[in-house]
């Protein structure tokens, strides 16, 4: 992927250029190890900031909601169904937009990295299939695929399923995955283990609502947890408050989510709030089976009443 | 200034003495990352710990504090009376802290503790604390304490610095508190002050010597508020923001809150919660106007505050420590350091072509 950045330089130049966009979102390279930040070109200086690597993570189509402008953007693949979610529900129009398609291999977690590391990490290094860690008397080589974001190693969607452009061939999906082997761990628990997995699970919470404001899905003018005439969730660490928010925010996802993992990548305490939108996604492959994000001509189940939905629920 | 020498053989014991007249917090790692948790029975503080994830600051401030409770229950004599809640302001000490941390409280002091308005809460709080500090010997890439009105071994909000000097801690006591603290814990042996003075001179230099990051700050008081507010880079700097409140609630120095009342029943407290200007909420109007109706409204805020109003307005330098926690944590990488520097170099370079 490494190679990816200089023909995204080269068509964010020719995009501009020729006053097909206006601006191109993107990222440029982070002021720390293993992140990046999103970006926005518009001239051919910002162009050349604009790079490529296994730390562009953050969900780009979280940067087009409501937009008016006509903009590049660049889009793995589960941006690209973002991107076809925000088309099918009006947050941006189709035709505002040159979709830049960036065939993914995954991005690194750099929570699992920072937790093998003997020290701080200082500097990254990154190859084809690997990613060398370094820190204050030690380095670390890392086979990229056993350092994947979670979501990442799931993922069946690398390459984008939408796109104007592409700065390579597509790459090879992953085939066989099991995707809902961990929905299938916490479904095999007691009800009482269950609870206690969820109470240990967003016992650190401080409700900074990085995992909402990640997710290109939370664009609510305002979010329930926000409203105040009336005010519908206590703000406080109470945890039936943390629960509330964390369980309707999952359900608000239903049938939308694309498990991009950016709401887990946010988390500045490390929850893992994927465990609640993978049930939900499951459910609708399975009921439904419905994928997100792959058509923008589809709507979502969710949002259609059809005659052979499963109705076993009414008796 | 006394100057003691404490053996670490005779460091779990003075805790632990220390645990009798004081409740005990300090680093403790749990899963992933350290964070400040009470220190349980005989349960030692992990002073290896580089920092902790998120700051100290809860344990004056906390995130959430019930200030007064109350009843609705009109057959009660009492009810619709506000009255206060039981707290505890036993002495507790904050052991291993670090300069930064112990600086913020200082900042924080700024504002909650003032000739006008005092906090109650906020200043009994403090004034139940200790705060012993481990000056610090490895200090992260992020940090930029040494250009922000701190250091590694910065005493300014510490009652005790301790000094990692290989098989034995130099205490350095600074206050009356620190003092108390160092007799409840028993450690009474007397260092020579001037070698004392020498080795943790030398410690300190290494450790400064170590650290990479500043910022620049020595325009930032002269350079006029309404050209900075109007700047071109805030779309730039603000763009890739989300609104999350990562960097002011891991912030130590970020003091905002919000008043809320909750019932249950015909039980009801008034608390007080953190609250976060990047939040849309935090400057809300009962007309239903918002003044920062933006993110880049409120991106702006929390910077101009932290590095041009607080300059300003107590001309005691910036409003910041320099842990580098909110660099650390920001989901998206919005960079303190960049920003500081952009605003402090942005009359030298003029409006137009301020960025970077």
């Amino acid at each position: 992927m490494l190679s990816y950045t200089e023909k995204i330089r080269e068509i964010a130049g020719r995009l501009l250029q020729s006053g097909a966009v206006e601006m191109v979102i993107g990222f440029r390279a982070g002021t720390v190890p293993m992140m990046n930040e999103p970006h926005f070109a518009k001239t051919p200086a910002d162009v050349q900031k604009l790079v490529w690597d296994s730390h562009c993570g953050i969900n780009l189509a979280n940067y087009l909601t409501d937009r008016k402008e006509k903009i590049g953007v660049l889009a793995k693949g589960c941006d690209s169904r973002n991107i076809v979610t925000h088309i099918i529900e009006n947050k941006i129009k189709r035709e505002q937009l040159v979709i830049i398609g960036v065939p993914c291999k995954g991005m690194v977690d750099k929570r699992k990295i920072a937790m093998k590391a003997e020290t701080e990490i200082t500097e990254v290094i990154e190859a084809e299939t690997t990613i060398t860690a370094k820190g204050h008397g030690f380095s670390k080589t890392f086979e990229k695929k056993d350092v994947l974001q979670h979501n990442c190693s799931l993922c069946i969607h690398r390459n984008p399923v939408i796109h104007d452009e592409m700065v390579a061939p597509p790459v090879v999906e992953q085939q066989g995955v099991d995707r809902y082997a961990d929905v299938r761990s916490i479904a095999a628990m007691t009800p009482e283990q269950r609870w206690k997995y969820f109470e240990d699970l967003l016992a650190p919470c401080i409700r900074c609502y990085a995992c909402r404001n990640a997710c290109p899905l939370c664009y609510c003018p305002t979010c329930f947890v926000d409203e105040s005439r009336p005010q519908w969730v206590g703000k406080s660490l109470d945890p039936s408050d943390v629960r509330t928010f964390h369980f309707l925010r999952a359900y608000h996802c239903a049938g939308r989510c694309t498990d991009c993992g950016a709401c887990e990548r946010a988390c500045p305490v490390g929850i893992n709030m994927r465990t609640f939108t993978k049930k939900l996604e499951q459910d609708c492959l399975d009921l439904f089976g419905w994928e997100v994000g792959l058509d923008p001509e589809v709507r979502p189940p969710l949002d259609v009443y059809r005659p052979q939905d499963p109705n076993d629920f009414i008796k | 200034m006394k100057m003691i020498t404490i053996n670490k053989s005779e460091w779990a014991d003075g805790l632990q003495k220390a645990a009798q007249a004081y409740r005990l917090f300090g680093p403790v790692k749990e899963k992933e990352f350290h964070s400040f948790k009470r220190l349980q029975d005989g349960v030692l503080p992990d002073l290896a710990c580089l920092n902790t994830r998120l700051s100290p600051k809860h344990l004056i401030y906390p995130q959430s504090e019930v200030m007064f409770d109350y009843t609705l229950d009109e057959s009660r004599a009492d009810h619709h009376i506000l009255k206060e809640a039981a707290r505890d302001d036993s002495p507790q000490a904050v052991v291993g802290i670090r300069p930064c941390d112990a600086k913020a409280f200082v900042l924080v002091r700024m504002n909650f503790d003032t000739p006008e308005y005092q906090d109650p809460y906020w200043i009994r709080a403090y004034e139940a604390t200790t705060l012993v500090g481990l000056g610090c010997a490895a200090p992260c890439s992020s940090c930029f304490c040494t250009t922000a009105g701190c250091g590694p071994y910065h005493e300014e909000g510490l009652d005790v610095l301790l000094a990692d000097a290989g098989n034995h801690y130099l205490a350095k006591v600074l206050t009356e508190k620190g003092a108390k603290f160092v007799a409840a814990a028993g450690w009474k042996t007397a260092a020579e002050p001037q070698a004392a003075d020498r080795t943790i001179a030398a410690l300190k230099q290494a450790s400064e010597s170590k650290i990479t990051s500043f910022v620049q700050t020595d325009n930032l008081r002269s350079t006029e508020t309404t050209d900075l507010h109007n700047a071109a880079f805030w779309e730039e700097v603000s763009f890739s923001c989300i609104n999350c409140g990562t960097c002011t609630f891991s912030c130590p120095t970020c003091w905002c809150f919000d008043i809320q009342d909750e019932n249950r029943g015909k039980a009801g407290v008034r608390m007080k919660n953190w609250d976060s200007c990047m939040y849309p909420l935090f400057t809300l109007h009962g007309t239903g106007h918002n003044p920062r109706g933006t993110k880049l409204h409120r991106v702006r805020q929390r910077f101009m505050h932290k590095l041009k109003y607080f300059v300003d307005k107590y001309d005691r330098g910036i409003h910041c420590v320099g842990c580098g926690r909110c660099v650390r944590l920001c989901p998206v990488n919005i960079d303190i350091r960049r920003v500081c520097n952009m605003m402090n170099n942005f009359a030298a370079s003029g409006a137009a072509c301020a960025i970077e």
